[in-house]
């Protein structure tokens, strides 16, 4: 994995140096609130509905594990409201039903960074000292500027990959940061990029998605597409280059985000993402990226032009670990005898949670943080500490977050896969449900964001509950099952093969169900947002609903009919019947809010 | 390595003196196209941030200075804050009026915040990577 540079240490020490100068003028009053929220969002600190959110960037997922035990640190020692702020939610939360906030934990978010929620403000500079000594930070993972780059989970491993994009990401990490002209942009602005045959990106959902390929003579660039995002509008992103020369990514790039900048809606937040733009303009919008791409080219110099040199040097990061190439144990144990119900458990912990790797002696092993107790993605600091330990042993000492919210670790030795499995059935999270149910996208929702309409958690934990029969969930097969507590869409309701997205009626949560989305991938099909089945259902029918939704798939399924492919075959119709006949509240009206939701920071994420 | 030299003029907004100053000076709105300027004798533009979050004179800054090659001064006016004046030199301002709260020492503390920068931009047109030695 990329290794930081001098260079690279002594700008992240200087960031973090410039944060707490921003800090403490703001504490002193010097510096308005209004004046510091957008420095303090482009280093990663919203404030949510209690407490601050602190997001840190992982870029492209990777971690080491003196990063994750760094991460583990923070939640430990910082994740920690006063008695007073904790006092204040809990009794808040409790009306709304949330019985227990648990605090002192990180979160794995989808665009593969990590994120924190009870940091007091007043420590916000420590922490990120704290960061800088292991070579990391929250530079632009908020506010309206170009954001952290996401990728494959299985970028560099995946036997399906032409072209593995850490370096193109790495590069362009490294181009977007504290870019001085695209600090201010009109609204937030993501990047996506993939190089496998495989869309694991959700690339088609970005404001800029990009596919590394070659051409028909073998040389690699880039297939970009722009104006894709989620929102009140979900629309998929257009192709705006079919090849574009890989060295032209900056150019084009700056291209792109200029136009933006300077055509973009600044008059209405709710229009201001490149969707609309591009929507709006059409060939326009396309005309004129390429016309300044041009001019950036004739009359500017392209001085983004990457050098081979430059990506020979950013690549060399990205061999994979010496120790890892014979793939010898890492354990120097004799594999453990598995029999009985271990021998049946680990068999099911291989097909769902174990994948292939370019390397045929090396195996791409999730572990699942989606489990009763735990919202999905949330790591406590002691399983955070564990799975670096685990990283370290079996691993090459490296984690990846996925989209998905789960860790990986990319460079496990086949013969160590039992040795594993009990170690990490040991932590808690051997379970064997990654792609199923229970693997379920979530935002922190009502609970925590200050943005949201409805609660998601609780959703996820009922359903969680209720579907802990193996065998059940075996059968059920991959389904995407995907929660957002309102429009923003941080839990991808969209792209859910089942969406939940949260909505704030007369001061009460309710839910509106959507089916058949897709993030692109291949079990999903082409993107695609999800249609809506009907009216909102209350909260205590939602369990209910995506019960009555996989019932009706798996009485009318074909065999080896997966269920996103049975929702194309049979259209909406059965799935809406099933959905309205377990209807018990919505008719009486559903569950009253005497807290009301979304009370601050509106559209700042 | 560059090191960042602090070019750009920061002027209190007590300072600004409304006398004529025998310059020729063109205001331009953010929504202006800069390739339709006529830049000939021009001594002076001011852009105009009329929110500090509004960034659009960013990229005319840049494209005047870059692209279209003026030599003059190019003034930051309106929402002027300390903690963009960096962001304003980068750019290719040479000049920015404070908003009349803002502090002159403070934003002359915050150019000298980074020692140098991953992309290039107007005052330093080389990312760091053509930059010689720069990434070693």
């Amino acid at each position: 994995m990329y290794q930081y540079t001098d260079f690279d240490r002594q700008f992240i020490r200087q960031r973090a140096d410039q944060y707490r100068d921003q800090l403490e003028r703001n504490l002193s009053g010097e510096l308005k609130e209004d004046e510091f929220r957008p420095l303090r969002l482009q280093n990663g600190w919203y404030v949510q509905r209690y407490a601050p959110m602190l997001r840190v960037a992982v870029p492209y997922g990777e971690l080491a594990s003196r990063q994750l035990r760094v991460l583990a640190k923070i939640a430990r020692d910082y994740d920690q409201p006063s008695a007073a702020v904790y006092q204040h939610a809990s009794d808040t939360q409790a009306e709304l039903g949330t019985p227990h906030l648990p605090v002192g934990y990180g979160h794995f978010s989808t665009r593969q960074n990590v994120q924190f929620n009870w940091i007091p403000l007043s420590q916000s500079a420590d922490v990120m000292d704290l960061l800088a000594k292991v070579d990391m930070h929250g530079i632009q993972t908020s506010g309206n500027c170009i954001r952290n780059i996401t990728s494959d989970a299985l970028a560099g491993i995946a036997p399906d990959e032409e072209i593995d994009p850490r370096p193109y990401a790495e590069i362009m990490r490294q181009w977007s940061t504290l870019h001085p002209e695209f600090a201010h942009l009109p609204r937030k602005f993501k990047i996506a990029i993939n190089g496998a045959l495989e869309d694991r990106a959700a690339t088609a959902w970005h404001d800029v998605g990009l596919h590394l390929r070659r051409n028909a003579v073998g040389h690699v660039g880039f297939k970009v597409l722009v104006g894709g995002g989620m929102g009140r509008t979900p629309v998929i992103a257009s192709t705006l280059r079919e090849f574009l020369p890989w060295d032209q990514i900056l150019n084009f790039l700056e291209a792109v985000v200029r136009v933006y900048n300077r055509f973009g809606r600044r008059d209405n937040l709710y229009k201001a993402r490149i969707k609309i733009l591009v929507k709006a303009e059409g060939q326009r919008f396309v005309d004129e990226v390429e016309a300044e791409y041009a001019d950036i080219v004739a009359h500017d110099g392209a001085a983004h032009t990457i050098p081979q040199v430059e990506l020979d040097r950013v690549s060399a990061h990205f061999m994979p670990p010496a120790q890892v190439e014979h793939a010898v144990s890492a354990t120097n144990n004799e594999a453990p005898e598995l029999t009985g119900k271990d021998a049946a458990d680990y068999q099911r912990w291989l097909s769902q949670n174990v994948r292939a790797h370019k390397n045929p002696a090396l195996r791409a092993v999730t572990l699942s943080f989606k489990r009763l107790g735990h919202a999905p993605g949330d790591a406590t600091a002691d399983q955070l500490c564990a799975a670096a330990d685990l990283a370290d042993r079996f691993s090459a000492g490296e984690a990846r977050v996925t989209h998905e919210q789960n860790l990986l670790l990319p460079w496990v030795a086949a013969c160590d896969l039992p040795a594993l499995w009990l170690a990490a059935r040991a932590l808690g999270v051997a379970k064997a449900n990654i792609g199923l149910l229970t693997d379920m996208i979530t935002c922190p929702g009502g609970d925590l964001c200050a943005l949201a309409n409805a609660r998601s958690l609780p959703l996820a934990a009922a359903i969680t509950e209720r579907y802990q029969d193996f065998d059940e969930l075996f059968d059920i097969g991959p389904v995407d099952l995907h929660i957002s507590g309102c429009m923003n869409s941080c839990g991808h309701h969209h792209t859910g093969h089942i969406g939940v997205l949260g909505v704030d009626k007369d001061g009460r949560e309710w839910y509106q169900i959507s089916l058949g989305g897709s993030d692109g991938s291949t079990l999903s099909g082409a993107a695609v947002p999800g249609k809506v089945i009907g009216p909102s259902f209350a909260a205590s029918e939602v369990t209910d609903v995506v019960e009555a939704l996989l019932d009706t798939y798996r009485a009318q399924r074909v065999a080896g009919e997966t269920f996103i492919a049975s929702v194309r075959r049979l259209g909406l119709e059965p799935f809406k019947l099933a959905a309205n006949a377990v209807r018990h509240e919505t008719k009486a009206g559903g569950k009253v809010l005497h807290v009301h939701l979304a009370s601050a920071e509106s559209m700042s994420d | 390595m560059n090191t960042m030299s602090n070019t750009i003029k920061l002027i209190a907004a007590s300072a600004i003196d409304t006398r004529a100053t025998g310059q020729n000076v063109l205001e331009l709105a953010n929504d202006a196209d800069t390739s339709a300027v006529a830049l000939q004798g021009i001594d002076r533009i001011d852009l105009q941030f009329p929110k500090f979050t509004d960034g659009r004179a960013f990229s005319q800054a840049y494209l005047l200075r870059r692209r279209h090659g003026f030599t003059g001064d190019i003034r930051a006016t309106g929402d002027v804050l300390v903690d963009q004046v960096l962001q304003m030199q980068r750019s290719g301002f040479s000049s920015a009026v404070l908003r009349a709260d803002q502090s002159v020492d403070h934003a002359q503390a915050q150019l000298t915040q980074f020692a140098s920068f991953y992309q290039g931009d107007a005052a330093q047109p080389q990312p760091l990577f053509k930059q010689e030695g720069a990434t070693a």
